[in-house]
Order: structure tokens, then sequence, then C-alpha cells
């Protein structure tokens, strides 16, 4: 990846982390940590790899993406107002009366959201039915669908992946956003997903780990789903829950929590310092 | 006048996709491994392509219909009542009725009448989870005419629908040439001012026989089939009441949350009648032959005469 390019992604990301946080703070609720922990994979989605455009956001050849993990929209609403489909201050309303923006995605008010989600491992099923529906009108479309590594708990993950497998669905491209954290404690103490890896190999899944926060991994991973055929990819991505806000990163207490005004300003002020380091380099 | 034929619903539904399937390439049907019995084998044989086996995963395949519906597809996912609307109600709920997508949801062998294989599988729930959604259509069309033209006029609404099907075979009684289907408009088969019995899905062939053992009896019963439970015809309901001053609903569901309900909620605003609900008293079903059963639990036209006459004061 060019040097010019990454940086311009890692501002996206940047942005995206502080439109999200921003939200949150707004609306006093909504869920930061895992809106942080996967900026990267929205700014490399929204930024370089899907084919979509703002101004016709319904366009049926476009590349699809389904936030399964719907709490975390904070972050995907972040990237789409970055992305030109609404003004960045309308993040502002997150979760407020009449807002475009409710509190988990929703297809017909939120534009360019491709699927209402929020309840947990039903997004992928959705996801599969597009990649579906792409291989039945023989279009070149692709699909994307982020998933928490808590939200693998849910036995419906499994069966659409099973489904995804058995249906070839190379078109899909799943990503775990694996920030080891769920709302009652580490995944591993809670429910105990892992091995990640090699449950989706079982489950008949391209595999790949990565670090979910370094650009030129996430191009590659990728770049590499594209060209795998006959299965399903799946990029593991491993990335630090509540990342670029000091006191959220590894704190399971950032799940699904506000922070009050002295935290929004040290949150705005850390991310404005990271922002304008960026821009200086 | 169409010909009389005797098939279960079922059947009727998996002639009629393939009958929508010649014409409209968007409809795909899924199953969850129960083709065979929900008669979506018929579809499956004819259009191979568009046939999606999602195996014994029905969350699943609500999740697989919705994401087709957003790419323009209208996907019929079926499978028993039971699983269809019971285990993937949350699916259905906010993966289908929330984003208001144009899935189509088939719960077949739905009632008492799934017979041997017992309470599990009886499902007298379906309405009562499905009429909750908001933006979810309900239909529980009563023999074949009707289910043929409930299925098209299904494919046709865009929006959610639930549509109920029968396991077992029902003699038809809608093949008159002027027999019209329209969702949200129920249809008297038969006038009276005695009583009014309104009945649904399998329940309206015994409520036609009750009312024909009625007639010789000296009792004017009028006989109204309510095929949509919702959006429901509240005209029909309210001028029955006003014109017949006792209302017997009868369903093949428990009798919480089902059509007496929904007919109760609307003469409680509109017109307030006494109401008798005859339907699965809150309780399980078991095993047994699909008919022996719907005759011991009060589904049949012996007791809907009783009930009738008991509520006109008449032994």
């Amino acid at each position: 990846m060019k040097k010019s390019e990454k940086k311009a992604l890692q501002i996206a990301a940047c942005k995206i982390r502080i439109g999200a946080v921003t939200a949150v703070y707004s609306a006093k609720s909504g869920h930061p940590g895992g809106a942080l922990s996967a900026a990267e994979i929205f700014a490399y989605l929204y930024f370089k790899e899907m084919k979509i455009d703002p101004n016709n956001p319904k366009d049926e050849s476009r590349d699809r993406f389904v936030l399964s993990k719907g709490h975390t929209c904070p972050g995907l609403y972040a990237a789409l107002a970055l992305k030109g489909y609404f003004p960045f201050e309308e993040l502002k309303t997150f979760r407020h009366i009449g807002s475009r923006l409710q509190g988990h995605p929703d297809m017909t008010k939120t534009p360019g959201v491709d699927m209402s989600t929020g309840s947990l491992g039903q997004g992928v099923s959705a996801a599969c039915g597009m990649a579906l529906a792409g291989k039945l009108d023989k279009k070149l479309y692709r699909v994307y669908s982020l998933l928490g590594d808590g939200e693998i708990d849910e036995g419906q993950v499994w069966e659409a992946a099973m489904f995804a497998a058995h249906h070839k669905l190379d078109n899909l491209c799943l990503i775990i956003d694996n920030n080891g954290l769920q709302i009652d404690g580490p995944v591993e103490e809670v429910a105990g997903p892992g091995p990640i890896d090699e449950k989706f190999k079982a489950f008949g899944f391209d595999v790949q780990k990565i670090d979910g926060h370094d650009f030129d991994a996430i191009e590659s991973a990728f770049c590499h789903a594209k060209t795998v055929k006959g299965k399903p990819s799946v990029i593991i991505a491993k990335t630090v829950k509540g990342k670029g806000v000091s006191y959220m990163e590894n704190q399971v207490g950032w799940h699904g929590k506000a922070p009050n005004d002295e935290q929004y300003k040290i949150a705005m002020d850390e991310l404005h310092k990271s922002l304008t380091e960026l821009e200086a380099e | 006048m169409a010909e009389m034929v005797k098939k279960a619903t079922r059947e009727s539904y998996g002639l009629t996709l393939v009958e929508l399937g010649e014409t409209n390439p968007d409809i795909v049907v899924l199953d969850a491994d129960l083709s065979e019995a929900t008669k979506t084998k018929f579809f499956k044989e004819k259009f191979p392509e568009r046939f999606i086996d999602c195996g014994i995963a029905e969350s699943n395949m609500i999740g697989v219909a919705a994401g087709l519906a957003t790419c323009g597809k209208i996907p019929f996912a079926t499978s028993f009542a039971m699983f269809a609307a019971g285990r993937a109600f949350e699916q259905v709920r906010n993966s289908v009725g929330y984003p208001h997508l144009n899935v189509k949801i088939v719960g077949s062998h739905a009632g008492i009448s799934v017979g041997e294989d017992g309470a599990t599988h009886q499902c007298l729930e379906d309405i009562a989870l499905m009429r909750s959604i908001p933006g979810m259509v309900v239909l529980n069309p009563s023999d074949h005419y009707e289910m043929c033209a409930a299925v098209k006029a299904a494919a046709a609404y865009k929006g959610p629908v639930y549509l109920r099907l029968g396991r077992l075979a029902v003699e038809s009684f809608n093949n008159s040439d002027d027999y019209h289907f329209e969702i949200g408009k129920g249809i008297t088969l038969r006038d009276g001012k005695d009583v009014t019995i309104i009945a649904t899905g399998l329940m309206v062939s015994r409520a036609l026989e009750a009312v024909k053992e009625l007639e010789k009896e000296g009792i004017d019963a009028r006989l109204i089939n309510i095929h949509t439970i919702k959006p429901i015809d509240r005209n029909i309901i309210v001028k029955a009441a006003k014109e017949t001053g006792k209302i017997i609903t009868v369903e093949e569901h428990n009798v919480i949350g089902g059509l007496g309900d929904a007919v109760c909620s609307v003469l409680c605003e509109e017109c307030p009648v006494p109401v008798v609900k005859i339907g699965i008293n809150d309780e399980f079903g078991h095993s047994g032959p699909a008919a022996a059963l719907l005759d011991d639990y009060g589904l049949c036209a012996p007791h809907i005469v009783e009930v009738t006459k008991k509520a006109l004061g008449k032994k």
C-alpha cells in the first residue's frame, strides 16, 4: 500500500473514532468499545474495498455490508457520514427521538445501511441471503459482514456458516472483530468460543488471521479473500477493544457506556491529537 | 363452478408455487428439510436452481430469506408452523418484520391436526405470535381454492406475510365462479339472523357442517370465513354483531391470541355482544389420529352446534 493511501485510511479511521465517540456522548448511551476496535475495518471497507456510491445507495450492483454486531453502529454511522451518505453533524442525533440514526442499524431509516441488525447472529444470515441472490442473478457484487467475537456464541452464526460453505458463497467475506471482550468479561472466560480459526476452517471457510489495526495486513487479507473460489472467507481481525481512547482500551466496562463530560474531553483531546499528528506527517 | 376437490392446503400451496414460478423469476422457495411434507418439493422438482434447502436450521433460513428479499427476490420460507413461527419467531420479528421485508413466512402442519406427532409439533400459538408483529399480514385459508388464491395474493403483496397451511385433506367449498379472494376481506358463506359463527382455516369446513345441522333444528346461523386474521375485516364482524347479536368463533389454535381474541378486540371497541370462543383452551395437544383429535378437542360440527345452541339459550 502506498504511504499516502495508508495515511488517508489512518485519518479516516481516526475520524470514524471521533464520530463514534461523539455519537455515543451525544446519546448519553451506546457502545463505544466495539466501534473503536473496528475503526480500521470500517475505514478500509468504506474507503478502499467496497464498490459503493453514496449518491446511489440502493444501486443493485453495489457491494453490500451487514453489521451483524449491530450495537457498534456508531462506528458504521461515522463511516457512512464520512463517506457522504449524510452530514457528519447528524451523528449528534444518534439515539435521539426522531433521529435517522437508531440505537441499532435500521435499513428503512438510514441511507447506506443495507440490513437492519442488532439481535446478534442474525445479520450474518441476511448476508448469506444477499450473497446467494448475487449468485442466482450472476451479479458480481460482494457481501461483507462484520461480527463480534462474543457474537459467535450465537448458534445461528454457525447455521449461517454451514449454509455459506454448502452454497459455496465465495462472494461472501466475514470479518470477526476479535477484540476478546464481551459484556460479562473476556470471551474465553464467558463462553469460550475458541479456537475461532479452527472452527471456521472446520466449517469450510478460507481463514485468515490478521492484526485488525494494520492497514497493510487488512489490505492483504481482503485482496486474498477476493481470489478464493468455491468457499466463503473469514478474516479474524485481532483488535483492541476501545482502541484510540486510552482509558477505554481493553476495558470491558466500555462495551456499552457513554463517557461523561470530562471523559469525553479526554477522548476528544487524544483523538484530535492523533489526527493532528497524522495530518502533520 | 370449479370442481370439488379434496386436498390438503399444503398441497394447494406447493402446486401454486409452481404456477407462480413459471411466470415470476423472482419467486424463490426455501425449506428446512421438510419439502416432502410441506409440498415445496413440487417447486424443487421444477425449479431446482430457485429452491434452497436450508437444512434443519430455521433461524438461518429466515435470515437468508430476509437477505434475498433485500435484493429483490420474493422468498417463501417454509417449515412446520412450530418452527417457522415458533422457533424462528425472533428472526421473523427482527430480520423480516422490523425492516418490513418482502418475505413470506409459511407455516405448514399448523394446529392440532398434525396428529400423531403430538404436542411438540402441534403449533397452537403461531397466529398469536405472527399477529403481534407490526405490519405482518396473517393468512389462514380454508380450502384448496382459497389457498391457491391466497398464495398468489401473498406473492403480489409487497411486505411480510404469514401463511398458515394445514396437513389434513379438506373438501373444497370455495368453488363458485364468483369466489373472490382479497387480503383483509372476510367472506359470508351463509347469511343468517339468529347468530354468527366466525371460523378460520380448517375449521370453516366444520363450521359449514354445523350451520347445516343448525338449520335442520330451526336455527338461522350466519357463517363468516375469516381467511385474513390480520388485517381483520372489522366491517363484516361489526355488521354481524349488530344484525345477529351473538358471535361464536372457531379456530384450530389456542383461544388466547388467535381469531377469537382478534374478533373480541374489534367488538369490544365497536359493538360489544356476547362472544363464545371455540378453540384449544390454553392447553397442549397430544398424539392421536388427526380427525379423532379434532373431535376430542371439540373442534367438530357437533360441538359447534352444541355451543351455538347453548349461546342461544336452547338445549
